[in-house]
């Protein structure tokens, strides 16, 4: 059984554990969930220690037969990008737990569920990145939207059964479209001799260009779904105001990141023709999601709606980058899927404490939160300035990366999604200004600073932020040859090969 | 080139001792401000070290270089973290470090009151950080870093005191309009990337010569979009005189000495980019010549004294960036003008300062008046600083300023008639608006409301206003003997020594003119403001109300984006829910109508389901019976 496989079912056995504990001690099933999910988090990291950032293609690969009349495979394996986005998953879930200490509360079910939702959740995050067959994939995919459907629904505030019913009907109208597309690329492996959902064969497969169209706008549309890439995005906006911040965490921090990965893992790895048909309108989209989203932003009055139009805005910049097609764009993209994963969880956690502090998400309410609360306001002034891609975070490495290289394929693009660094000012500054600067406004006065629960949980998510901004390279080492190989088959290369002098 | 392994400590320190102070909090509320000044003057000793060591090197190995880690590298565009400590670099290493450690000493009595002092110390040391970095980084990117670095210490700084709200929107200003300009320095830096396949300014210097006129003055507008946004420049200079929100020592420092002169280093170590874009200089001395102006006529209306310097800061950098696109020679004038008023204009912001110390933080210069007699060291100092300015010799600005006058006279034809005209006429409104400032504060009636006292500030203030008020008298003389600056600048800038075109107008007779049309203003002012009533006028001409609205800057912002902006927020944000989530809500509504009309067919009666499938068997067979026919 490889590391890789152990990784994923970690997770599964600490739900089963969990659920044989006595339901009325909350605080044991805390602990436990907890501990696991640093056992996970030590697992994964010793699997990135492990992983030969030399060798391109897929590593710690297993394959077991499931299906065996449809050639269907337990088939697992993680190449550069997967295992960044692994990382952040395997480390943001601890984060999430220790941050969430008291969401599970008040909740339609009891804590226990929640936790169990939540680990199973985690093992789906992680098989999703490592499946290498197109089934397996297929199946997670959808599988993950029943206990993100309970969480949302169950644990959420405000209209949480209505949010959460149109996250599942949104993302179940991709995942059908989907699967339409995963049947015909079958049929047509098993016409071109022997029918298989290995990714790397179908990759091989000589696909007419008419029919590659058909089969990616099948992938793409759900990809686009989930990401969520405008006109796709509203489900997202009223999910994150219901959810409760852990969940909206690994919603937006994790899950749409299946969108992006899977636009690279699937789209343009399958259907490298179709990609460079649809490219000049998934870029129109990406700018408009860019300048969209961060519009959006600056009008909400919402705190937590405020975080998911930056998250549009964000995966606008994500998108741009991956169909540029340079290495700097995708490299750029996926390392901006890590960034972003970090960025909004420490956005979320930190709106998450104040809205849970203020009972209340409308920004009018907050005001002078820095002389009443100077940890939480600080903590939020970073996530903001990650959001806003400051230099000297990670979030700027990854922003200028993608911009840097889209413009040397498509200037006009590239300008217009470098406007979005003056709305971003515009979007943080306005809500930053509004929550934490002026007088204390009246029922703010008595509000209490982060103690230390919250402080631990806050300061790995700040430490990796300004970490990777000044020493990206460990994890863009990881990325490069991954990237490399994607753009080679699909037949691209970059417009400024040689580094000048 | 040389290699040093001992640059990275002038960011490190104050970086680290900055992080230190905040993380610790009000633990280090005692000694905070020791640690912070400390740090800031090893920095000033570590790079008056590297100057000694500059100095015993020649030629090419003066330049020292360190790598400290590899940064970015993805395909060919590969950045690493290395710095650059050369002839022009060092110039404002020695003008951070040395201005800066003046000012934390000065801002420990300034704040002593403070609450948050502690906080305000930390953010002085990451600004001296920032900057230095922005000034050592080797490559555009690297500098990237520093310029929004100092953004964000501006940021903080500006909003020191953001419990009021005015202050918060002044600091959130400044950020955005800063930004502004960073949208600038990125696309230039993307274009540099696709033009030459690097950032570093070696390899853009390299392959400049190469590149396409169109192309670089691409860049050059870039630069100069990126340069008007950190320096205050037309059109993106309206946040500076909302920038005095900030402690003064604050106004000193950054928004005077240092950090607004950024631009003027970008474009100054751009030089291989500007000598070889007629247009891309062009446009810079356009920028530099329309702000000279509209810092000077914004400067005589002013009644806040910080506002007052603020404006004439604006102006001042104006002849610093137009001194940048004269070509070759210009830069070393630019550099020399930037560190004269580097001490004229930081000794005169920490003597206004000193003033507000004394009256209660009353900036309206209508409610000062004959303070010199109260705080004799202040208005001394002041005094010195306004003479450099004005251009009077021996003082400071004389050689600088009227060498930025005598060049733009000189750079030909119509234009150079142009632009030497409007410096000629920026120094006499110059000489107009300081001499107010003087007439308003030091001399004349006393004007001071009830409470006031003034006294002279403590020793720990006024000892850094001394020391600026000699660099006001000296460093003019000092830098240009014999060409000091401008010889030791050779090699970064005008490196083909290029000298001066056919003169228009000799040394001399600039001077002279130059001397008369300051008298001129000094006379105007002083005529003018015999008596001063403590309100402002009313009865006013229109110049005079537009100059006092900062001939309207906010208004037009306002009206041209502020406003369309924000209808378009509001029209996007009812789109969002109308249109896209309506046609969303709309699917799901009648999907949901469908599924009850449905739902009213499952209703458990058998007889019902038989009908249905009479219906279903009847609808087969006439299927089959139209497909075989």
């Amino acid at each position: 059984m490889s590391i890789l496989t152990t990784l994923e079912l970690l997770p599964l056995i600490g739900a089963f554990i969990v659920g044989f504990l006595p339901n009325s001690n909350a605080k044991l099933i805390k602990q436990v969930s907890i501990a696991i999910s640093l056992l996970v988090a030590a697992v994964s990291i010793l699997m990135a220690v492990r992983f030969n950032s030399g060798t391109p293609g897929f590593q710690f690969i297993e394959s077991r037969s499931w299906i065996p009349s449809f050639n269907i495979n337990y088939a697992v394996g993680v190449d550069g990008i997967a295992l960044v986005l692994i990382l952040l998953t395997t480390i943001l879930v601890p984060i999430v737990f220790l941050a969430g200490w008291n969401e599970s509360e008040g909740g339609r079910w009891s804590v226990k569920t929640f936790y169990v939702l939540l680990l199973v959740l985690e093992t789906m995050m992680i098989g999703v990145f490592a499946a290498t067959d197109v089934f397996l994939f297929y199946v997670i995919f959808e599988a993950m939207l029943i206990p993100v459907y309970f969480l949302i629904g169950g644990y959420g505030v405000g209209e949480r059964a209505a949010a959460a019913i149109k996250f599942l009907l949104y993302s179940l109208f991709g995942g059908l479209l989907m699967l339409a597309a995963v049947i015909g690329i079958y049929i047509i492996s098993t016409n071109q001799g022997g029918g298989t959902f290995d990714v790397t064969e179908l990759s091989k497969l000589t696909i007419d260009h008419p029919t590659q169209n058909w089969l990616f706008l099948g992938f793409f549309i759900a990809f686009a779904i989930k990401a969520p890439l405008w006109p796709f995005h509203t489900w997202l906006p009223s999910a994150a105001k219901s959810a409760t911040a852990g969940t909206s965490t690994l919603l937006l921090g994790v899950l749409d990141k299946v969108g992006t990965y899977g636009m690279i893992r699937f789209c343009m790895t399958l259907f490298p023709d179709a990609t460079k048909t649809f490219t000049p309108v998934i870029i129109t989209l990406s700018v408009i999601s860019i300048l969209y989203g961060a519009f959006l932003a600056i009008g909400q009055k919402d705190i937590n709606s405020l975080i998911a139009f930056t998250s549009i805005s964000h995966f606008g910049f994500i998108t741009l980058g991956i169909f540029a097609m340079t290495s700097q764009g995708l490299t750029g993209a996926t390392f901006y899927m890590v960034n972003h994963g970090f960025s909004t969880a420490a956005l979320f956690l930190t709106a998450g404490w104040m809205v849970h502090r203020r009972k209340s998400a409308q920004i009018s309410d907050f005001g002078g939160l820095q002389r009443v609360t100077p940890v939480l306001a600080w903590s939020f002034f970073i996530a903001g300035m990650s959001a806003l891609a400051l230099p000297g975070l990670s979030s700027f490495v990854s922003e200028f990366l993608v911009l840097v290289g889209s413009f040397t394929k498509y200037p006009v693009a590239a300008i217009f999604g470098t406007l979005g660094i003056v709305l971003a000012a515009l979007y943080v500054l306005i809500v930053v200004q509004r929550s934490l600067h002026g007088e204390v406004k009246p029922g703010n006065e008595s509000l209490t600073d982060l103690n230390l629960r919250e402080k631990i949980a806050i300061a790995p998510v700040i430490v990796v932020l300004v970490v990777a901004g000044f020493f990206p390279k460990p994890i863009i080492n990881l990325i490069n040859p991954a990237t490399a190989t994607v753009m080679a088959h699909a037949g691209v290369s970059d417009p400024i090969a040689k580094a000048g002098k | 080139m040389t290699t040093s392994t001992h640059l990275v400590y002038l960011i490190a320190l104050p970086l680290l001792s900055a992080a230190l102070l905040l993380v610790l909090g009000r633990i280090a509320d005692k000694w905070g401000h020791l640690l912070a000044t400390l740090v800031s003057a090893t920095t000033f000793v570590i790079g008056a070290l590297e100057f000694f060591a500059m100095q015993s090197r020649t030629g090419a190995s003066r330049a020292a270089t360190q790598k400290i880690f590899e940064w970015i590298s993805v395909g060919a565009f590969k950045v690493d973290a290395t710095l650059l400590l050369d002839q022009l670099s060092i110039c404002f290493v020695l003008l951070i470090t040395g201005v800066g450690t003046l000012i934390h000493i000065y801002s420990i009595a300034y704040m002593s009151h403070d609450h948050d002092r502690r906080r305000f110390f930390a953010y002085l040391n990451l600004f001296i950080a920032a900057m230095l970095l922005l000034v050592l980084g080797n490559s555009y990117l690297n500098l990237y870093v520093g310029w929004e670095g100092v953004g964000l210490a501006s940021y903080l700084l500006i909003g020191f005191w953001n419990q009021k709200p005015v202050y918060a929107t002044a600091a959130k200003k400044a950020f955005v309009a800063n930004r502004v300009g960073d949208v600038g320095l990125s696309l230039a830096i993307m274009i540099a990337f696709a033009q030459f396949g690097t950032v570093s300014f070696d390899g853009v210097k390299a392959g400049a010569p190469h590149a396409s006129p169109a192309a670089l003055t691409a860049i050059g507008a870039m630069l100069l979009l990126a340069a008007a946004g950190k320096s205050a420049q037309f059109p993106l200079q309206s946040w500076l005189g909302d920038a005095m929100a900030g402690p003064t020592p604050v106004s000193a420092l950054i928004h005077a000495a240092t950090m607004v002169t950024a631009g003027v280093y970008l474009i100054t170590r751009s030089n291989f980019i500007f000598d070889a874009s007629p247009n891309a200089r062009l446009m810079v001395v356009t920028v530099g010549a329309i702000t000279l102006l509209f810092g000077a006529i914004i400067g005589t209306a002013k009644d806040d004294i910080k506002k007052a310097l603020a404006a004439s800061t604006m102006s001042q950098i104006g002849y610093m960036i137009l001194a940048t696109g004269l070509g070759p020679i210009g830069y070393a004038f630019a550099i020399l003008h930037l560190l004269t008023h580097g001490f004229f204009k930081a000794g005169m912001f920490l003597g206004a300062g000193s003033v507000m110390h004394g009256m209660n933080d009353e900036v309206n210069m209508r409610r000062y008046g004959a303070l010199a007699k109260a705080m004799p060291i202040t208005a001394v100092t002041f005094g010195l600083g306004y003479l450099a300015i004005l251009g009077v010799p021996p003082f400071a600005g004389f050689y600088s300023k009227d060498k930025i006058i005598e060049t733009a006279f000189n750079s030909g034809g119509t234009k150079g008639i142009l632009l030497g005209g409007a410096t000629l006429l920026g120094a006499a409104i110059t000489a107009f608006y300081m001499t107010r400032v003087i007439v308003l504060t030091f001399t004349g009636s006393k004007r001071w409301d009830d409470k006031a006292h003034p006294h002279e500030s403590p020793i720990l203030m006024w000892a850094p206003m001394v020391v600026l008020a000699v660099g006001s008298v000296a460093s003019g003389f000092l830098l240009s003997s014999g060409s000091a600056l401008v010889n030791w600048l050779q090699p970064v800038v005008n490196s083909q020594n290029v000298v001066a075109g056919e003169e228009l107008m000799k040394p001399i007779v600039v001077s002279g003119l130059a001397l008369g049309v300051v008298l001129l203003g000094v006379l105007l002012a002083i005529f003018k403001y015999r008596t001063v009533p403590t309100s402002a006028p009313t009865q006013v001409s229109v110049f005079t109300k537009a100059a006092r609205k900062d001939l309207y800057q906010d208004s037009f912002n306002e009206a041209v984006l502020m406003r369309p902006g924000q209808k378009l927020t509001a029209g996007l944000v009812l789109t969002d829910y109308k249109v896209i989530d309506g046609i969303v809500r709309t699917v799901g509504w009648t999907l949901g109508a469908i599924s009850t009309a449905m739902r009213k067919i499952q209703n458990g009666f058998v007889r019902s389901y038989s009908l249905l499938m009479l219906l279903g068997v009847l609808v087969l067979v006439f299927t089959i019976w139209l497909v075989t026919l």
